[in-house]
């Protein structure tokens, strides 16, 4: 049974409807990348899963049970968890007390994930007790994932986890993504750096214009000339 | 020395009194407003809803607090605060929550407080009338006369009772708070939700509960400031038209949606009300003998007439926003 199974999804905001039928699966352990140009809908999709927006039409599956329009509280108690592509962080707040926030419905494995955090992004336990806000790009992405993984997700949804961040840290990003992955969770991530993403991808999916317009393993559509060509930048 | 006995009398203890009132309506409205983004006009008249059901107790037991050595008011008003969170959260069910729930903009949400004030209003004035009343039913409000022990000092420092109850909740208000939103899971909850309600969600959060746990917080810290305001006064249906600009001042001057800033701005307000309608020629009168004949320090010399008080909350926000726009503690801007 796959972890994630989204068919003909169709959604939006209020009465605009941003989706045409999107289908989207993921396995468990597997990376899932969605690519696409801006405006396509990829934050929307994540969303729609995520039980931010109405889905209007079609169904979305967390290991065969219905998830669609679950509030998203609900569905961090069901396993999932989510880094919003923009205003990510709690700015006010401490390093550590974003991530305590992370495994609120789980407050006695708090002490246990926040190590296991630190291990995973050690420039985190330097800034701990700092306000989230007065961090640099990187680490805020670094303390949004990290936020994400306090409730040990077994699926965790990803809006653009390297934007805005330089090669060296967006090499680290994707490292830790894959190391999290092997630890057994599944990753469903929208990524703009195409081409580092369906390297380290399972299974890729192009959207445009809210519709699928290519759906392969990440190698196949690194490797199709007319991937390349229209969303990959040549 | 007698002038600075005046000076503490009308000013330090005056200032206390009145920031502390100023300091407990001004945090429930903050957190309110950090929670639910909106100003909650009936903040108030939550005020002095609680103060008359304290009163209402009090009338019925009028010698229970005796027994126990403290004034009836004050034994009531635990009770009391349990009776307006319960109302707060009553309100919030019955006119706040549908409007969120459909998704309105906040202002919707300020009118609508603002038809609840008038409601409270209503309510009050139908039962209890218009008519002025002592919160103490068959007991004296002490007054304490401090001598001081120097020299020459003929005046006492003067304090009363419900003064320093006033002034002792204020203390422990702002340790509690202090405690539960830095040490706390429901407290950081709130201030994860203030600084980015979605991503409360997101994380897991119960953002109903947190919600509901602040209409508590704010439902009984009015009781409690508009209970100390009724006894260092006295309970008047229109307590809550004298009361709400100056904690609307005082949040907004510390900050709109910071708790540590509408303490701040609670006791600036306050101090600097006491302050401008101090009478200063009484400090200056020790230097009249230095001063030439045609300098003739005037009877009374204070910066407004009391009758002008009013204003004061307003220079005090007009200089302030002009330093600091968003108030002393950067606030959540509207
Ligand atoms: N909150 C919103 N309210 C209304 N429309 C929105 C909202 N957010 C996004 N949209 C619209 O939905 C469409 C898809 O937006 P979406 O954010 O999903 O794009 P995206 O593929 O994530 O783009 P990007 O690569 O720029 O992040 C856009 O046309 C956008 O205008
Ligand atoms: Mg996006």
């Amino acid at each position: 049974m796959p972890l994630l199974e989204a068919t003909g999804v169709h959604g939006g905001y209020g009465g605009m409807n941003i989706l045409h039928g999107v289908d989207m699966t993921i396995n468990n352990d597997e990376i899932g990348v969605i690519i696409g140009p801006n405006g396509a809908g990829k934050s929307t999709m994540l969303k729609a899963i995520f039980g931010m927006l109405n889905v209007t039409e079609g169904d979305i599956k967390l290991r065969g049970e219905s998830i669609k329009n679950v509030a998203p509280n609900k569905l961090v108690h069901m396993g999932m968890g989510f880094v919003p592509q923009e205003k990510n962080i709690f700015p006010s707040m401490t390093v550590q007390e974003n991530l305590e926030m992370g495994a609120y419905i789980h407050p006695s494995r708090v002490s246990a994930m926040l190590e296991q955090v630190y291990e995973l992004f050690p420039p985190l336990k330097e800034k701990r007790r700092q306000p989230a806000g007065e961090l640099s790009g990187g680490q805020r992405q670094m303390v949004a994932m990290g936020r994400a993984l306090m409730v040990e997700p077994s699926l965790l949804l990803l809006d653009e986890p390297t934007a805005g961040l330089s090669p060296l840290y967006m090499n680290e990003i994707f490292t830790r993504v894959k190391d999290i992955n092997k630890a057994g969770v599944g990753v469903l991530m929208v990524e703009q750096n195409a081409k580092q993403a369906l390297a380290i991808a399972d299974k890729g999916f192009v959207l445009a214009a809210g519709q699928n317009r290519y759906t392969d393993t990440g190698q196949a559509l690194l490797n199709d000339p007319e991937v390349a060509k229209s969303f990959l930048g040549g | 020395m007698n002038e600075l006995v005046f000076f503490i009398n009308n000013v330090l203890i005056s200032g206390a009194v009145a920031g502390s009132i100023y300091a407990l309506g001004a945090v429930g409205i903050t957190l309110v407003f950090s929670i639910m983004r909106f100003a909650h006009f009936a903040h108030a008249d939550m005020m002095t809803f609680g103060a008359f059901m304290v009163f209402v107790f009090t009338a019925m037991f009028p010698g229970a607090g005796a027994a126990l050595g403290i004034p009836t008011p004050i034994l009531m008003l635990p009770i009391a605060m349990v009776i307006t969170a319960s109302l707060a959260i009553g309100l919030d069910k019955a006119f706040y929550k549908p409007l969120r729930d459909n998704g309105v903009k906040p202002i919707v949400l300020v009118i609508a407080s603002l038809g609840v004030t008038l409601m409270l209003q209503g309510l009050i004035r139908m039962f209890a009338g218009t008519s002025s009343r002592s919160l103490y039913i068959g007991e004296r409000k002490e007054i304490y006369r401090i001598d001081v022990p120097i020299e020459g000092v003929l005046r006492p420092i003067i304090i009363t009772d419900p003064q320093i109850w006033l002034i002792a909740f204020a203390v422990i208000v702002v340790v509690a708070l202090h405690y539960f939103l830095t040490k706390t899971r429901m407290g950081k909850a709130m201030r994860a939700m203030s600084d980015n309600a979605d991503l409360a969600q997101v994380s897991g959060i119960n953002t109903k509960a947190v919600i509901m746990v602040t209409w508590i917080i704010a439902g009984s810290l009015a009781a409690m400031a508009g209970t100390m305001l009724a006894m260092d006064v006295a309970l008047q249906p229109q307590l809550s038209f004298f009361i709400l600009l100056p904690i609307f001042a005082a949040t907004i001057v510390g900050g709109v949606g910071q708790p540590y800033g509408a303490i701040a701005g609670g006791y600036l307000v306050g101090f600097v009300e006491t302050l401008s309608v101090f009478n200063w020629s009484i400090l200056l009168r020790p230097l009249a003998p230095m001063l030439p004949d045609a300098l003739e320090i005037p009877r009374s010399l204070a910066l407004v007439g009391t009758e002008y008080k009013i204003v004061v909350p307003f220079f005090i926000l007009v200089v302030v926003l002009i330093w600091r726009p968003t108030g002393i503690f950067k606030g959540k801007v509207i």
